[in-house]
């Protein structure tokens, strides 16, 4: 019976390619519009992502990486002198502009990372060295900013597009700066490419300031819990501190409490849950309507309520996971797609997909109680009634 | 008609059934009482809204009766659970229904397996003795075909081979031959009438198309609720009707 079940509703094609078409775009617009969302946030923090450290040090007042709100450098010492803590560095981050070769500015992030130690340098070199920006008038940008500081320049021998190669020269506030790498990176929420250099040469750049140090990286001393240390920092030096994880945590929380990002994309994924809903539920609705009379004669044959439901369900059930799919499978065609140009943001963690297959499911069980309900209620003589 | 039969199929007896609520109740049915026999042909006449319709749904189990006994091949079965009366129907009549009723999207031998997949039976067998039913109606040629692309005649065989298919003891026709033509409906109720010589099975028919009373062993015509009076027919058993009522 569940086999006839589905050649009933594969054979009825007009409303088959509704259900499937409603589902997919449901499916497209939760699973891609939240990957892009997630894909936004985890831009917010990338800065965490490409200055490595087990505890960020900040402001008291401070709850995301991307404000600034500076530390006195005596600061750095204070944190180092908490018990558990074996390293604290100065780390300066803060947007400035590049101006090229042909007088064209550019906003970039400058990271000035600790000399001596480089914690907080990238995790990893594409080319060059990291021990180059000892030398002096040193940057290092990424991937990113390779092309993007590159824009407008002439092509060179070889090129297809303009690059930024070891070598070439920008200027930061009249200074030079010469590129000696080029390291890969996460990209910032506000565009700009990444900038490295030496805390030192970094205050040089950076317009003064009574205060220049934006953060104090640290690390507890090996086997101590980063957070247990990160509380007792907090406690002796009145400072915020935060292991990787709450940081990103709280920048997350940040945009989501003081933008319109979540709410644009929820009302996009809402509306897509809606939409899926109206369009399966109503379709097949009509359809199990449109073959009520022969659901009817199924029932005066001697079909049961129950089997005629779980006909009703699989029918339901089986449109949901081929909608599904094909959303899915759209997704992916959209993931790859924005993985070449980086651009919408895109990140798909297990849950997202898995979730939006769970709400499909409960649409296509809703679809299916509506007929459920008029089934159940059929009365088969029905089909004696011209 | 007394039929004092140890063939019985059908006993209905004092049949009650209203419809609507206190204001505008209508008593459809008002104690009808009828037998049918084992190997009889019975037709069922009457004008519209007497209650032949409802009488059939009764007999069949689809409707409970307010009031009155139905015994099917002398089980009772206004004593049964719904689940058992669906079961009991699935197993002991097959359905010929006014508009077909075959399911559009399945093929014909799809639609006439229905019976014996709702039977539990597998889907390769059910087609297999599908062909074989469709062979014995005369469509052995159309079982891959869609329902749509048969002529009236040819989909009311198809509802024929589905009533049959299961080998119930009742097989229960609503206006067989309405949507049909003459020479059409002729052919049907041929198909009918040898269905109906088969000993170990009961036929009836609801009706209004007089062109059909020649080949019933016996005419119920139903009047207000009511079996108003029944007449012997043309069939091949009619004579035992007579012999009993000498």
């Amino acid at each position: 019976m569940f086999r006839l079940a589905l050649r009933m509703l594969f054979g009825d094609h007009g409303k088959y390619l509704m259900l499937i078409c409603g589902l997919t775009f449901a499916s497209l617009l939760m699973i891609q519009q939240s990957g892009v969302f997630c894909g936004l946030m985890s831009w917010t923090f990338a800065s965490i992502e490409n200055m490595r450290a087990p505890i960020w040090v900040a402001d008291a007042k401070l709850d995301q990486v991307n404000d600034s709100k500076p530390l006195r450098d005596t600061d750095v010492f204070r944190v180092r002198s908490v018990d558990g803590v074996a390293w604290s560095v100065p780390l300066f981050q803060g947007n400035l502009q590049a101006r090229q070769i042909d007088g064209t500015f550019k906003q970039i992030l400058l990271v000035g990372i600790d000399a001596t130690t480089f914690a907080g340098a990238p995790v990893q070199m594409l080319e060059g060295s990291i021990e180059d920006l000892r030398l002096p008038n040193t940057v290092i940008v990424d991937d990113f900013g390779r092309d993007r500081l590159a824009e407008g320049l002439p092509l060179r021998d070889g090129e297809k597009k303009s690059r930024v190669r070891l070598g070439d020269v920008f200027e930061l506030n009249d200074r030079e700066a010469r590129v000696v790498g080029i390291c890969k990176s996460s990209r910032s929420f506000m565009g700009s490419p990444y900038v490295f250099t030496t805390y030192d040469r970094a205050l040089q750049y950076a317009p003064p300031q009574r205060k220049m140090m934006s953060f104090v990286l640290a690390a507890p001393v090996d086997g101590q819990d980063a957070t247990m240390v990160a509380r007792r920092i907090e406690k002796e030096t009145g400072l915020r501190a935060f292991t990787e994880a709450e940081f990103k945590k709280s920048t997350v929380m940040w945009y989501v409490r003081n933008t319109g990002i979540p709410i644009s994309f929820g009302t996009t994924v809402v509306l897509g849950i809606i939409v899926g809903m109206a369009i399966a539920g109503q379709t097949f609705y009509t359809f199990v309507l449109e073959n009520l009379k022969h659901l009817g004669a199924l029932k005066a044959m001697g079909t049961s309520n129950l089997k005629l439901c779980g006909m009703l369900m699989l029918q339901s059930l089986s449109v949901g996971v081929i909608g599904f799919g094909i959303g899915a499978l759209f997704t992916y065609a959209f993931a790859l797609g924005s993985m070449k140009t980086q651009q919408p943001p895109f990140y798909l963690p297990w849950y997202l997909p898995v979730g939006a297959f769970v709400v499909i499911l409960c649409i296509c069980l809703f679809a299916a109680l509506l007929g459920i309900i008029k089934v159940a209620r059929l009365d088969p003589a029905i089909v004696f009634r011209a | 008609m007394p039929d004092p039969s140890n063939n019985e199929a059908v006993r209905l007896t004092g049949i009650e059934k209203s419809f609507g609520g206190d204001d505008a109740m209508v008593h459809v049915l008002k104690g009808s009482t009828l037998q049918v026999q084992l190997g009889e042909m019975l037709l069922l006449i009457g004008p519209s809204g007497c209650g032949k319709t409802t009488l059939l749904s009764i007999l069949c189990g689809t409707l409970k009766p307010d009031a009155g006994k139905v015994i099917l091949f002398h089980r009772a079965l206004h004593e049964m659970s719904n689940a058992q009366v669906t079961k009991y129907r699935g197993e002991n009549i097959g359905f010929v229904f006014q508009q077909f009723n075959l399911i559009p999207t399945l093929t014909v031998a799809e639609n006439v397996a229905v019976p014996l997949l709702i039977n539990g039976m597998g889907h390769r067998r059910a087609e297999k003795q599908a062909c074989e039913v469709l062979e014995r109606v005369g469509l052995g040629d159309r079982v891959r075909t869609k329902p749509g692309k048969l002529s009236g005649g040819q989909q009311q065989r198809v509802a024929i081979a589905r009533a049959l298919i299961h080998s119930p003891r009742l097989i229960v026709c609503d206006e067989p031959t309405s949507a049909l033509d003459k020479e059409t409906g002729a052919q049907i109720m041929d198909l009918l009438r040898d269905i109906a010589n088969d000993a170990q099975r009961a036929v009836i028919i609801v009706t209004h198309d007089p062109r059909v009373y020649k080949y019933a062993d016996r005419i119920a015509e139903m009047e207000d609720g009511r079996i108003l009076r029944e007449t012997v027919g043309r069939g091949p058993i009619a004579e035992r009707y007579l012999t009993a009522a000498h």
